[in-house]
């Protein structure tokens, strides 16, 4: 392996030179570990996340981690994270699916114990019958945990997005985790160019006492004593302590934005502003949406794309902005539920613009046709005037 | 760093509560205590809102004198009767999810090993047979298959005390609880057969009527879990809530039960003997 030295955060992200490589979106977010100074990374095998895990492996076996392990079950290495990140630790994992909504008790309680943790999630169905294909329904399931969730459209935001994730987790006025979201198989299997900061590069190591919660390690005043009893039922003092905690979670769940918009360019993406009819989407529904606009201009239709790269916080004065003059938003999904046409008719006033879909699930493709025939239909086109589908 | 954590900053000690500055000047961080001595020094845990007469609050008392290194260590718990008076001790105290115990161990101690591997940090989980058999089973066995550094300490009350009275896997054959409404339908499971088989390196059960000899146990245990391997003690802590024991009967069921099943029993590899043999050696056989 090479030498890595320890460059500051602002220069690794935003000003170091980049190298272009072909890889897998596995391999891009296996490289922006490389280059994280993570100390323990704890792996449960399930497809389509296994590739990642296994070259964040291999990375521990070159001498990049200090620690890695496969975990009995995801809860077990969802509980571990939690550990490893209390004693100090700079922490990552990944999962896919049900592995998910099996360690989904544990990752739900990450930011509530203040856990800087970065989670990848590469996308499978959870529901039966079951499919190792890509569907991202699982995202739905994170949306109300507290943690914040990027949504990678390619391979280039998986590096992106992992790399900046664990800089923005560890703000102190953040310090919750950030869980990078991309559809497994789509992304994780397939090649893409990603433009890489040098490999001989790293973050600074985690300092865990720059923190708002301190570590559990029995080395910094005040010791961590509790002298009050726990959230328990009856106490009318717990109800208020949890409610309390749960804003400030929330409120750094928001405060993250500002970080967002310094490494990674904002929440959204927005191609031709100007529209009349947009299309939003996240994750691969993106990239779809992004050819769909090019089928569009080539027929001389205003459409324009909204990628919203994070789900939460969810972009919600950005996107009423530039929709504010739109006469159709077309939101297309890989998962049946529409949670992102859901989000998004929830934050616009005049919400019945909203046309949720085209959806597909199970892992199907999404051909920009179906995009397309929404399109005709907010445009009023009749089928036989198509030109270009 | 070790006690200078604990200690108060020059200026505030008149302001710091009367529990901590107590607890700097008498307690037991940084010095060899007894429990024999118990009642001469500022406890690490005293109060707490556990039942009267609760035999598992008595052995978590016993368990904080026995410490060898409290103001190097960690306890870990999960939901249950045991973490009401564990969260309430002058020890810091993780409080995860239920039955998630050792694998939270096993992030920490090993976040410990990489950021001091040159100090010496205990990781003790106490949790009930519910957290560490029924729904942690299997993060309990994995910890120990994977030879994780830390101490487990089972408080047995066969029984899901805090939830109000239901059957657990180690509640004894036939009893009938809430949840079993035609008593248990098997037996109660060896947990110390399955330390063993999984690799801990020391395992002992007990009643705890005897505090020389619990403290000894978890001191044992603690430092073979620190220079070997995981390390394991089965306490029978009885509920006297559901298993409607008197509280003035309390010991004396324990020490029944002791007769019964849960006599005395300890194990250990070869090589933990040979490092007790040595450190356990008297003064004058050091010299001589």
């Amino acid at each position: 392996m090479p030498e890595q030295r320890v460059v500051d955060a602002d220069y690794l992200l935003l000003e170091a030179p980049r190298e272009r490589k072909f890889i897998t979106g596995a391999q891009a977010m296996a490289e922006a570990v490389k280059r994280a100074n993570v100390d323990i990374a704890i792996a449960y095998p399930i497809t389509p996340q296994s590739e990642v895990m296994h070259l964040v492996g291999d990375l521990w076996a070159q001498g990049y981690l200090k620690d890695y392990y496969r975990a009995e079950e995801e809860y077990g290495a969802m509980s571990a994270i939690a550990g490893a990140v209390r004693g100090g630790a700079r922490a990552f994992s990944a999962t896919s699916g049900p592995g998910l909504l099996r360690g989904l008790e544990a990752i739900a309680s990450w930011p509530g114990h203040r856990i800087p943790a970065v989670l990848g999630v590469l996308t499978r169905v959870v529901n039966a019958p079951l499919s190792i294909q890509p569907d991202n329904v699982e995202i739905a399931y994170l949306l109300h945990s507290g943690v914040v969730v990027l949504h990678a459209e390619n391979q280039q935001d998986v590096f992106d997005f992992t790399l900046a994730s664990f800089v923005i987790s560890e703000k102190v006025d953040v310090y919750i985790p950030i869980a990078v979201c991309t559809e497994g198989f789509f992304v994780t299997h397939a090649k893409g160019y990603v433009h890489m900061t040098p490999e001989d590069m790293k973050l600074p190591p985690r300092d865990p006492y720059k923190a708002p919660v301190p570590p559990t390690d029995c080395e910094i005043p005040p010791a961590r004593i509790q002298r009050d009893a726990p959230v328990q039922k009856s106490n009318f003092m717990s109800y208020l302590i949890h409610a309390v905690w749960q804003q400030e979670v929330w409120a750094s769940n928001i405060r993250a934005m500002k970080y967002i918009y310094k490494y990674l360019g904002g929440p959204i993406e927005v191609v031709n502003p100007d529209a009349e009819v947009f299309i939003v989407a996240s994750g691969c529904a993106a990239a779809q949406g992004r050819e769909a606009v090019r089928y569009a201009q080539l027929e001389g239709l205003n459409v324009g794309l909204v990628k919203v790269k994070s789900i939460r916080p969810f972009p919600e004065k950005e996107i009423r902005q530039v929709l504010s003059k739109a006469k159709a938003v077309i939101v297309p999904e890989h998962n049946i539920v529409g949670w992102l046409a859901k989000e998004v008719k929830a934050v616009i006033p005049n919400n019945d613009i909203v046309i949720g879909g085209p959806r597909v699930y199970g892992g199907m493709t999404l051909p920009v046709e179906l995009i397309m025939e929404k399109v005709y239909d907010a445009f009023g086109i009749k089928k036989a005037k198509k030109v270009v589908v | 760093m070790g006690l200078e954590y604990v200690r108060i900053s020059p200026g505030f000690e008149k302001y710091m509560p009367k529990d901590y500055v107590d607890l700097v000047q008498y307690g037991q961080f940084g010095r060899e205590v007894d429990v024999q001595q118990l009642g001469q020094f500022k406890e690490l845990v005293e109060e707490h809102p556990m039942c009267a007469g609760c035999f598992m609050a008595y052995f978590i008392r016993i368990f904080y004198a026995a410490l060898p290194k409290p103001e190097d260590t960690i306890v870990i718990g999960t939901a249950g009767c045991a973490r009401l008076a564990l969260s309430q001790a002058a020890v810091p105290f993780i409080y995860g999810n239920y039955g998630d115990t050792n694998a939270v161990a096993s992030g920490l101690k090993r976040a410990l090993s990489i950021r001091f591997p040159d100090k010496v940090k205990d990781v003790v989980v106490i949790a009930g047979d519910g957290g560490l058999i029924d729904i942690g089973f299997g993060m309990t066995m994995h910890s120990w298959f994977r030879r994780e550094k830390f101490t487990t300490i089972m408080v047995d009350n066969e029984v899901y005390g805090n939830t109000g009275g239901q059957e657990s896997g180690m509640s004894p054959k036939g009893v009938q609880l809430k949840m079993a409404p035609k008593g248990k339908q098997f037996d109660k499971i060896n947990a110390v057969e399955l330390a063993k088989t999984a690799g801990c390196v020391y395992v002992a059960k007990l009643a705890p009527t005897n505090p020389k000899r619990i403290a000894k146990t978890v001191r044992r245990a603690i430092l073979a879990a620190r220079h070997f391997g995981p390390t394991f003690i089965h306490a029978y802590t009885s509920c006297n809530i559901e298993y409607s024991i008197p509280t003035e009967k309390v010991l004396e069921d324990a020490r029944k039960r002791e007769k019964q099943d849960f006599g005395f029993y300890e194990w250990m590899t070869d090589e933990v003997k040979e490092f007790f043999e040595e450190i356990e050696r008297k003064p004058e056989e050091v010299k001589a």
